[in-house]
């Protein structure tokens, strides 16, 4: 290719600022402070070097006499061991996943009776084997010391037979004074639920039962209810569309069933078996989302010009269709392109709008009946249940509760007092209110409030189900016995209406009544329990056609006039909220590893921020360098918020993005003073919840600086261009190899390929070779791979300040690079590239080169190359000199600057490895690693014998997909094969066409076109490959 | 010294000698009365497919408290088929509790012989009977093959033992006879000195040096004092320190021979050695999982809910189950966290016998740590064990590799048994 891309990780890159520059060619950053106490400057109250030593000398003597008293250690069988269950052998259990209406079909490992992993279930049509971040990261919260261990009663402890006698009671004199009662909780996915709560409805007919969702769609059955008379959210099929266009709705990350759009999304990105067609995905949006940065064409546009967008396509798509326009007039960029494409697409396309404006999605269900995608790509006779929250009638909840209406309200795992806009209104009237119960499994900001705190199970360890999309049911069953004197919502909830069954009996007859009856494959009703419990779903509605076409029948001018109203450009700055990325609404706030996470664009950790776009920055003189930023007073009607700013490229001009889910006052040591709160600045437009605030905004820069933990700029490409490797589908069309590049080296002989000269003698792989392909265009960037690595590999969250210091621990990385056609030093071009750049998703783990260069540079062998392939990092032995790190040419591994597990007083935030409790995460078979050694990503070197030995056991041959890493086990979108390179039957052997090379340096040859190495020109020979990501963009200079 | 262990080994070779008395006797003996009695049990078939049926059915479910040869919980069965009436076994197999009510004389007095233990009812077709039974048969026939089996290597040990012993006592004579030779070639040497010494004093035309040298007199401190001395002194010091503080490093962790007290004086000697109850029986993990599992306590009751149920240590063993408290045993195998190892590998891929890690489990009344289990001692077993590869499909790749490039077998360091990964991850 002749027009170079430039890629880069940040605006410092981008700018080579000189901060920048000095740092990037170091590793570290230049100050290495030892003592941890020493975090504002100070030479004098640190310890020298000289005591360090002296104190290791003595370290080692009282080591060496400790040692030789060995402990007496014990071992304790079980009573009676139960016949399922054998110390050191994993059990599975099929399960579900379930926090409100987010949802997800699991596999949950268990080792001794303790769930430790849990991995998606590839049995189900909706998640597909699919999980995210969150639910990776949810094993953790299971072991959180934060849950409640007990019933309390006006804040003490209590004895459940006391509580359900007071809460009878109250009920009971309620209903003798005609007083009413409300059940407040997020979306109810489990049908059994609902059931309990009719049950209590029953009992109690003055009952309310409002259901909401911190972040609402609820415009969307309203539309449809005008649209077509159904008050449903359809079923979404993004895998049959060939151009998807998304307003604002970050359909893989939060919008509506996440996991389930991505599964399906990845399906239409992959360029593999043959197949050389792509969706096309436009997305018109603020911030830039993870959705975004999937997007081949993506326009920054404000919150007040979303309406317009939408009103433009529905003009643009009426004037392709001959049909009546819309009295608007925007021009926004690729609109007109979109447009075009998904005329051309007509039935195989799918417009979605994460606006919570009834009249936009009445447009957006115009245009898609327009586009003819009712009964192909949207099915409403389908509906969607994973949002089910009405807005209006929590306004009216929210009212009620204040003004005394309600004298018993039940909150049914619900926290509206943080997650809801009116939430200090609630707490007033929860104050007023005579009966307050909540079902909160842990302290949170509504909880501290009631006067009976009646504790949830957490997922984990209840009996529940889930019908996340009509016709399409799970099971959830208990992986360990509660740990806390806990107790199943429903069953509270039954016990309240005097019906003392357990819940599991009810879910049971649950299913034996409503769902037994739906098929007829088993005749008994426990053979299908049985069935239904070992696959965890039971799905009728899997393969019927019910794809009767929907006529519209909504009123496009009143939508059209009721959009021109509502969006006009009134302020300089917009605000646009959204969910963030890895605590999401904050519910999952208290976890560590979720925490940690670096979000996906900005790549920022442990905080909320204030986005601002490049131009914005400019205006207000913001910099940041380093973890070093500026701070910004945002005022959102009348109140102000000081936050840290990032500036992100992307970000529409004159807009401000800012995260929900932060600045948890009640939830945990971890959760609890990260960010600010912002759900009291969230909107309503006609009643409906509305992130974006389009009015009363003002930014001001504030005088303060902060500083972020930011993982953007840690570990550099240094303007290497063969890194990521791209193109765009027409060149991979017309060229299978476009956008690959093929180094060369200078030899005596004029230029060679670097794999004709080796100072390596290079390894005999005889039985496995391991490996793993890595498709750029099919990974999203979702991230959950980086979570279940964490998980299964006892990696320790290390908190804010050591990210700071470059120091976070993750084996997996996703890099996240910039591109733009602009060149570097050209003012104008950086600027315009810096305004909205391309963006590209890489996963980054140890390459388990064969040709390691740190295997060559260790002093102790204690990284060393194994027979399979593998690069192996033998802990015990590492003495910690880091020569490795500085050698290796992806700076990948990891040094353990102190010891994180343990050491509570220094590292609290590390829950899983500080604590009794949060240790009963860890994966047993891998060990946790001490302080002063180095560490990487193993391969899951401990599956790899696990599958070994299986095989071995029952005497076979191994079969590919006996073994599978963590990461790739956990990816949506299946961007991740790992397999035996030496099995020529294996996906991975497949994918990349692999064949055996007649030059004597290289094991294998991947034919696939795509497939590269990062760094070809080092012949390292990397045994992960990665193959090119491709962009459905249309080729430069053909612009329609 | 010398005389006790020969004493010893007479002892023991007598008494070895004398079981193998025993055991011909007991051959001939069989062999007359399997003679003798032949048809009684002509019902019975003796076709060995029938035989290998009976033997899975014998270990599944009789294995547990009868011995063909030998008393177990219950009587030994060997030729039960001349002793008994088929019908009647079959019958006090299937309810044995039937058989004694009815009053059966036989029955009854078994009965009462084993302190009223009763044999569980069996489900078993009448095949499965005749199969079992079979087994016996065959079982009871050949026996004493598997006893001579065992006796002849131990003979052949003792054989080997002699030996060394012989050799000892050679080496110090010859050792012995050296050192006089030595001793008496410094005698002459220094009387030789003499003569010399007195033959230069009395002559007069010696040189000044050379009457020096000559009237030299032994001085043990200046040699004392002498660099080449003090030299090979301090070496020797600094050899024999570094060593003990390396061997005492080494031996940091290392916990061989450690043999704790157990809360509960369980006997490996009676349940493995004297009752040959099968290991798997109890550590129940040992083929499947990495731990070998310490039995939990309802393995342990499903024996002692009616034997010795009035010791002093199965008492405790009804107290742990009653107040719900487990058992807590002292771990006496303790590798480091930073290793890895598992039992199902070593033991049913590797086919490798318990003793040859944990010792003569069967012989210790108290369990101790028999291998030094440091990491020198899995590598050099690594590198000595060959794979047992046949018959697994798993290695046919690896051994077909191996094949190529050397004859000698394939061992567990061929296959990467040394690399780091093996064990620590």
């Amino acid at each position: 290719m002749k027009n170079k891309k430039q890629y880069w990780k940040g605006l410092e890159e981008l700018n080579r600022e000189p901060e920048f520059e000095q740092h990037a060619h170091s590793e570290f950053p230049e100050y290495l402070p030892v003592n941890l106490n020493k975090r504002e400057g100070g030479n004098d109250s640190g310890t020298s070097r000289r005591d360090f030593l002296k104190m290791m000398g003595f370290g080692i003597s009282a080591a060496t006499l400790a040692a030789c008293e060995a402990p007496v250690r014990k071992a304790i069988p079980y009573l009676n061991k139960p016949v399922e269950i054998d110390p050191g052998v994993a059990n599975f259990y099929a399960s579900s996943y379930i926090n409100g209406g987010d949802y997800a079909s699991v596999v949950v490992k268990t080792r001794e009776g303790r769930p430790i992993k849990i991995e998606g279930n590839k049995e189900s049509s909706i998640t597909m084997g699919g999980t995210s971040a969150q639910q990776q990261a949810s094993v953790l919260s299971l072991y959180d010391q934060q849950r409640y261990d007990a019933p309390r009663i006006a804040g003490k402890k209590a004895e459940w037979q006391q509580l359900d006698e007071e809460v009878l009671g109250a009920l009971k004199r309620i209903a003798a004074e005609g007083g009413r009662l409300a059940v407040v909780s997020k979306t109810v996915l489990s049908p059994s639920m609902r059931a309990a709560v009719a049950a209590f409805q029953a009992k109690n007919f003055n009952t309310d039962h409002i259901i909401y969702d911190a972040v609402s769609v609820s415009a969307i059955p309203a539309a449809n209810e005008k649209s077509f008379g159904r008050a449903v959210i359809p079923s979404y099929d993004f895998s049959k569309a060939d151009v998807i266009v998304s307003f604002d709705a970050d359909f893989m990350n939060n919008w509506i069933s996440p996991v389930q759009f991505s599964a399906q999304y990845a399906k239409t990105r992959k360029l593999i078996d043959g197949n050389k067609e792509m969706s096309r995905h436009y997305q018109f949006e603020s911030n830039l989302s993870l959705t975004g940065g999937n997007a081949d064409y993506r326009s920054p546009i404000k919150p007040s010009e979303q309406g317009l967008a939408v009103a433009q396509l529905y003009n643009e798509l009426a004037r392709l269709a001959g049909e009546q326009s819309l009295a608007a007039k925007t021009n926004i960029e690729h609109v007109s392109r979109a447009a075009k494409d998904l005329w051309l697409a007509r039935g195989k396309s799918l417009v979605v709008s994460g606006s919570n404006d009834v009249n936009v999605q009445i447009l957006v269900n115009a245009i898609n009946s327009m586009l003819d995608n009712y009964g192909r790509t949207i099915n409403l006779d389908v509906p969607l249940k994973t949002r089910q929250g009405d807005d209006k009638a929590m306004a009216g909840f929210a009212a009620g509760l204040k003004s005394g209406k309600y004298a018993g309200v039940i909150f049914l795992g619900a926290n509206p007092v943080y997650d809801y806009v009116k939430g200090a209104d609630i707490a007033k009237g929860i104050k007023k209110t005579k009966l307050t119960v909540s079902t909160s499994d842990r302290r949170d900001e509504t909880s501290e409030l009631v006067n009976y705190v009646a504790p949830d199970h957490h997922f984990l360890e209840q009996w529940n189900d889930a019908e996340p999309v009509e016709g399409f049911f799970s099971l959830a069953q208990p992986t360990i016995s509660p740990i806390f004197n806990t107790r199943q919502a429903g069953e509270s909830l039954l016990a309240w209406a005097e019906n003392n069954i357990s819940y599991y009996d009810f879910v049971k007859s649950c299913w034996k009544k409503n769902l037994f009856p739906m098929q007829s494959s088993q005749l008994l009703f426990d053979s299908f329990w049985d069935e239904s419990l070992y696959s965890g779903v039971f799905e009728p509605g899997k393969g019927k056609t019910s794809a009767g076409k929907a006529v519209f029948a909504g009123d496009v001018n009143e939508a059209a006039s009721g959009i021109a109203k509502t969006y006009k450009t009134t302020g300089e700055y917009e605000v646009a909220l959204y969910a963030g990325f890895a605590v999401g609404d904050g519910s999952q706030a208290n976890n560590p590893f979720l925490q940690e996470l670096p979000d996906p664009i900005s790549k920022v950790t442990w905080d909320n921020y204030a986005a601002v776009s490049v131009e914005d920055a400019h205006k207000f003189g913001f910099s940041m360098k380093e973890e070093n930023t500026n701070m910004v007073n945002v005022t959102i009607s009348g109140k102000t918020y000081e936050l840290p700013v990032v500036i992100q490229p992307g970000q529409a001009k004159g807009t401000v993005g800012i995260a929900l889910g932060y600045g948890r006052r009640s939830g945990g040591k971890v959760a609890e003073k990260v960010g600010l709160d912002l759900y009291p600045a969230v909107g309503s437009l006609e009643g409906y919840q509305n992130l974006s605030v389009t009015k009363g905004v003002k930014v001001e820069p504030s005088e303060k600086s902060c500083r972020i933990a930011r993982t953007q700029t840690h570990q550099t490409v240094m303007g290497r261009t063969n890194v990521v490797q791209e193109a765009t589908l027409s060149e991979y069309q017309k060229d299978p190899f476009a956008g690959r590049e093929f180094p060369h080296i200078s030899g005596m002989d004029g230029t060679l390929s670097p794999t004709t000269v080796s100072l390596w003698k290079g390894h005999k792989y005889e039985d496995h070779h391991w490996g793993l392909a890595i498709d750029l265009t099919a990974c999203n960037g979702c991230s959950s791979c980086v979570v279940s690595c964490n998980v299964e590999n006892n990696i320790p969250a290390v908190g804010k300040e050591e990210v700071m210091k470059r120091r976070e621990m993750t084996w997996l990385r996703i890099d996240r690079y910039y591109s733009s056609d602009g060149k570097a030093g050209d003012f104008e071009a950086m600027e315009q590239a810096a305004a909205n750049p391309e963006v590209t998703f890489m996963p980054m783990m140890c390459q388990q080169c064969n040709n390691a260069p740190c295997e060559t540079v260790c002093p102790v062998a204690a990284t060393t190359h194994s027979t399979e392939g593998l690069n192996q990092m033998t802990y015990n032995r590492c003495i910690g000199t880091r020569y490795c790190a500085n050698n290796c040419p992806y700076k990948v591994r990891r040094f353990n600057w102190f010891k994180y597990f343990d050491n509570n007083d220094s590292f609290p935030d590390n829950l899983s490895q500080n604590n009794e409790l949060g240790k009963m995460v860890l994966n047993p078979d891998v060990t946790v690693r001490s302080r002063g050694v180095m560490e990487k990503c193993s391969f899951c070197v401990q599956r790899i014998q696990a599958g070994k030995l299986e095989a071995r056991k029952d005497g076979r041959k191994m079969n590919d997909g006996d073994v599978d890493v963590a990461c790739a086990a956990s990816c949506s979108a299946g961007a991740l094969v790992f397999g035996d390179m030496n099995n020529p039957e294996s996906r991975i052997s497949k994918m990349l066409k692999l064949k055996k090379s007649d030059n004597v340096n290289v094991k294998v040859e991947a034919k696939e076109p795509r497939a590269y190495h990062s760094l070809e020109e080092i012949n390292v020979q990397p045994n992960v490959y990665y193959l090119t990501k491709i962009r459905n963009k249309d080729s430069k200079g053909s612009n329609a | 010294m010398l005389e006790r262990q020969s004493m010893m080994l007479f002892k023991k070779l007598t008494a070895r000698s004398s079981l193998l008395v025993v055991m011909m006797f007991g051959l001939f003996t069989v062999m007359a009365t399997g003679i003798a009695s032949a048809q009684d049990a002509a019902s019975i078939p003796t076709d060995p497919a029938v035989v290998g049926a009976g033997k899975t059915l014998f270990d599944d479910n009789c294995a547990v408290c009868h011995k063909v040869h030998g008393q177990l919980l219950g009587p030994a069965l060997k030729d039960l088929s001349k002793r008994r009436d088929v019908a009647w076994s079959k019958a006090f197999i299937l309810n044995s509790q039937k058989v004694i009510q009815s009053g059966d004389a036989d029955a009854v007095a078994l009965y009462e012989e084993y302190g009223k233990l009763e044999m569980p009812a069996h489900d078993f077709s009448d095949d499965e009977l005749n199969a079992i039974l079979a087994y016996i048969k065959d079982e009871s026939a050949k026996a004493p093959e598997v006893a001579q089996a065992e006796e002849a290597p131990a003979a052949e040990e003792a054989v080997q033992e002699l030996a060394g012993i012989f050799d000892n006592k050679y080496m110090s004579i010859i050792l012995a006879v050296n050192l006089l030779i030595l001793v008496l070639i410094l005698i002459v040497l220094g009387l030789t000195i003499n003569v010399l010494t007195k033959y230069l004093n009395e002559k007069a035309e010696l040189a000044e040096e050379d009457r020096e040298l000559a009237s030299q007199r032994f001085d043990f401190r200046a040699m004392l004092a002498s660099k080449p001395v003090v030299f090979f002194v301090t070496l020797l010091f600094v050899t024999l320190v570094t060593k003990t503080v390396l061997d005492g490093l080494f031996s940091i962790g290392v916990q061989q021979g450690y043999a704790p007290t157990q809360p509960i004086a369980f006997s490996h000697e009676v349940h493995a050695g004297q009752y040959e109850i099968d290991c798997n029986y109890c550590h129940t993990g040992v083929t499947k999982s990495k731990n070998a599992n310490i039995p939990s306590a309802n393995i342990c009751m499903n024996c002692h809910s009616t034997i010795k149920t009035d010791s002093e240590e199965v008492q405790k063993i009804f107290a742990a189950v009653e107040n719900n408290q487990p058992i807590e045993w002292v771990r006496v195998h303790n590798l480091p966290d930073l290793a890895y190892f598992n039992h199902a590998q070593h033991v049913k891929v590797g086919g490798v016998e318990c003793q040859t890690c944990h010792g003569e489990i069967q012989e210790m009344a108290v369990v101790k740590q028999h291998a030094d289990l440091t990491m020198g001692w899995c590598v050099s077993c690594h590198r000595e064990t060959k794979v047992n590869a046949e018959g697994n499909p798993y290695y046919d790749k690896l051994v077909e590799a191996h094949n190529k490039r050397s004859k000698e077998p394939l061992t567990v360091e061929d296959i990467g048994g040394l690399e780091c990964s093996k064990c620590h991850y």
